[in-house]
């Protein structure tokens, strides 16, 4: 097990950059996922620290040694692929003893590594199988034995679930925090699904445009995002974002949306008046029939039920937005109800996206 | 509905047969020239086949002309021809398909350039460069001329079945402790297996067949292949056609030969499996 470090990354293809200096340092056995967009760099980034691609700038450390020029094979890392990469003329014992017999590692010890990596991923019964007679699933655990059995420094994940159906999925996400678990390998874990960042990650790494946006643990991401992409990405259903003009009136204030529609938001926030803004509230703080002060009629376009809850949408003039809630009295809603949005649960980014 | 299925079913193999009828009916022929005796082959008049069959016309060319030496003759260089040609284009077709390096694009250019040019326009040229390195009139002439000619056609064969092996295949065994090369050999080559049949096949029957180069740049019975020596059952009077077709027929046994023990690769899909399904 190790430490990664980085340190003032950056990768170009051709004139092309695509990261533009990343620093991460991973902590000894931490479980990291960098999450993002497609094409945000979050692939390439790992690649880096796999040794996949070449660093253009910057510097890359696991356990305190520079790897940056090191072939893959010297960095005693593992990695998983999202198209699992089995070697298909080998069967799942081969597969998983591939690295070991590489290595020259004693027979015996091949056999008692993959064996009882194999009891723990549950795939004792498949191991003279070739890959192309395993299951999704099946052929995932196979790409996790490979990469276990070998003790590696650290784990990387490259999108590892992407190709199985939700319910796999699920179950392999539990699998694999597990194994996270007993291991305590460090690993770094690539994902787009941000369910999979916030139900895995002890930290998330948020990137976009080859920029790392924020990292700080799962909550810490969900209720108090850095930027409006953040906000954006973190959550499902996503944060409702309204756009307007903070007009300060002395111990209170309003925000004026772009539609016309005034908020009084019965508190101030640290923007100058006048500015331009944006206000961000997430779906289940919303509050549905509300009644006092600070209250607006809201029109309910459509009702979602999820069965766990009701995602409704709604509209405040012409500016679109949602709410998420357990009551099911809300149903059958049509028409107008009454909405709030609790100050408290309000979040403010200036101009520049930034939080506030 | 069912009727106009059967009927098109029915239609679909008749067109199928009679395509077939058609390629293998000179095969056909062959073999029929082949084993009509020499008194019937003038006087039975055109018969499917013949009143009675014999085999003297293969006994005679066994025994007693140059055939035997054409046949090994051919067996080499083809043997060689399609051993070296596949390596050589394993190699580069897998540079071509997985590095990128300066000037991979004129290479590429400068390769689809020599298959541009009629072989008849570089049999001069070419019959004046062996000739002062004493590679006229030789098997290994022969060898490095269908080499050089078919690398580039192999080499863009191998690379695009080399661009249907998955790079994530050859990263992963590179992060399990493989260097590139041994990446290359254990993993990849193993799944190019039908890739590698089909270009030893290929250069094999075309190496097999050529006679154009072999004409011009062997002279002589010692070093003629096959092609060159079938030839040489037409003389200035007469054609020898049982002979001649007899000695086709065993021509043909080594390219069938080939085939069947390279068709279980060619046929197989082995890297089924490898990624997601």
């Amino acid at each position: 097990m190790a430490s990664i470090d980085i340190a003032a990354i950056h990768k170009s293809y051709g004139i092309h950059p695509v990261l533009h200096g990343i620093d991460l340092e991973i902590k000894d056995g931490e479980f990291v996922v960098l999450v993002g967009p497609s094409g945000c760099g979050k692939s390439t980034l790992l690649r880096m620290i796999a040794g996949l691609e070449a660093v253009t700038d910057g510097e890359i450390r696991i356990d305190g040694k520079r790897v940056n020029d090191l072939a893959p094979k010297d960095r005693d890392i593992a990695m998983v692929f999202q198209s699992y990469a089995l070697y298909p003329h080998m069967s799942v014992a081969k597969n998983m003893s591939y690295s070991l017999r590489l290595r020259k590692t004693a027979k015996e010890k091949i056999a008692s590594v993959v064996a009882s990596a194999a009891t723990k991923l549950g795939l004792d019964p498949l191991m003279e199988r070739r890959p192309k007679a395993l299951s999704g699933g099946q052929r995932q655990r196979v790409a996790m034995g490979r990469a276990i059995v070998r003790e590696p420094k650290a784990f990387l994940f490259d999108e590892p679930l992407s190709n199985l159906d939700a319910r796999l999925r699920e179950q392999m996400r539990a699998e694999i925090k597990k194994l996270h678990q007993d291991l305590g390998a460090t690993s770094i874990y690539v994902t787009h699904d941000q369910i999979e960042a916030m139900t895995l990650a002890d930290r998330i790494v948020a990137m976009h445009g080859g920029i790392i946006q924020q990292v700080g643990s799962p909550l810490e991401l969900y209720d108090n995002p850095a930027n409006l992409f953040v906000a954006g990405f973190i959550g499902s259903p996503g944060m409702n974002f309204f756009e307007g003009r903070y007009l300060a009136t002395g111990d209170t204030a309003n925000f004026a949306l772009t539609g016309g529609i005034v908020l009084p938001l019965g508190g101030t926030a640290k923007l100058a008046d006048g500015s331009r803004a944006t206000l961000g509230i997430r779906p289940e703080h919303v509050i549905l029939g509300a009644e006092g002060p600070d209250t607006m009629m809201a029109t309910v376009d459509l009702v979602e039920p999820t069965g766990f809850g009701i995602i409704v949408h709604l509209k405040l003039g012409p500016v679109a937005f949602k709410a998420f809630t357990l009551d099911r009295r809300f149903l059958g809603m049509h028409g107008e109800v009454a909405v709030k949005l609790p100050v408290p649960n309000l979040h403010f980014f200036n101009e520049e996206g930034r939080k506030v | 509905m069912t009727a106009k299925r059967i009927a098109s079913v029915v239609a679909h193999r008749l067109a199928i047969l009679a395509y077939v009828a058609f390629a293998l009916f000179p095969l056909y022929w062959l073999l029929k020239v082949s084993v009509t005796p020499n008194k019937l082959l003038y006087s039975e008049g055109i018969k499917m086949w013949p009143s009675r069959t014999s085999f003297e016309h293969f006994e005679f060319v066994l025994k007693h002309s140059d055939f035997p030496v054409f046949f090994k003759n051919s067996l080499i260089v083809s043997g060689s021809t399609a051993i070296i040609v596949t390596v050589l284009a394993s190699l580069a077709g897998y540079a071509m398909s997985r590095f990128d390096f300066r000037g991979k694009y004129w290479i590429v250019t400068l390769m689809l350039l020599t298959q541009m040019f009629p072989l008849v326009m570089l049999v001069a040229p070419i019959f004046k460069i062996l000739s002062p390195l004493g590679l006229t009139n030789s098997l290994t002439g022969l060898v490095i001329v269908y080499t050089a000619f078919n690398v580039p056609f192999a080499t863009f064969l191998m690379q695009s079945f080399f661009d249907g092996i998955p790079k994530d295949l050859e990263e992963a065994a590179m992060i399990d402790g493989a260097t590139q090369f041994v990446a290359f050999r254990q993993i990849i080559l193993p799944l190019t297996l039908p890739g590698i049949a089909a270009t030893l096949g290929f250069v094999f029957t075309a190496a097999w067949s050529e006679l154009l180069f072999s004409l011009m740049l062997i002279s002589g019975n010692d070093a003629a292949t096959f092609p060159v020596g079938l030839l040489s059952f037409v003389s200035k009077f007469s054609v020898d056609f049982g002979q001649m077709m007899a000695a086709g027929v065993m021509a043909l046994i080594p390219a069938c030969l080939f085939f069947l023990l390279i068709q279980r690769y060619l046929v197989q899909g082995l890297t089924a499996g490898a990624v997601k399904g």
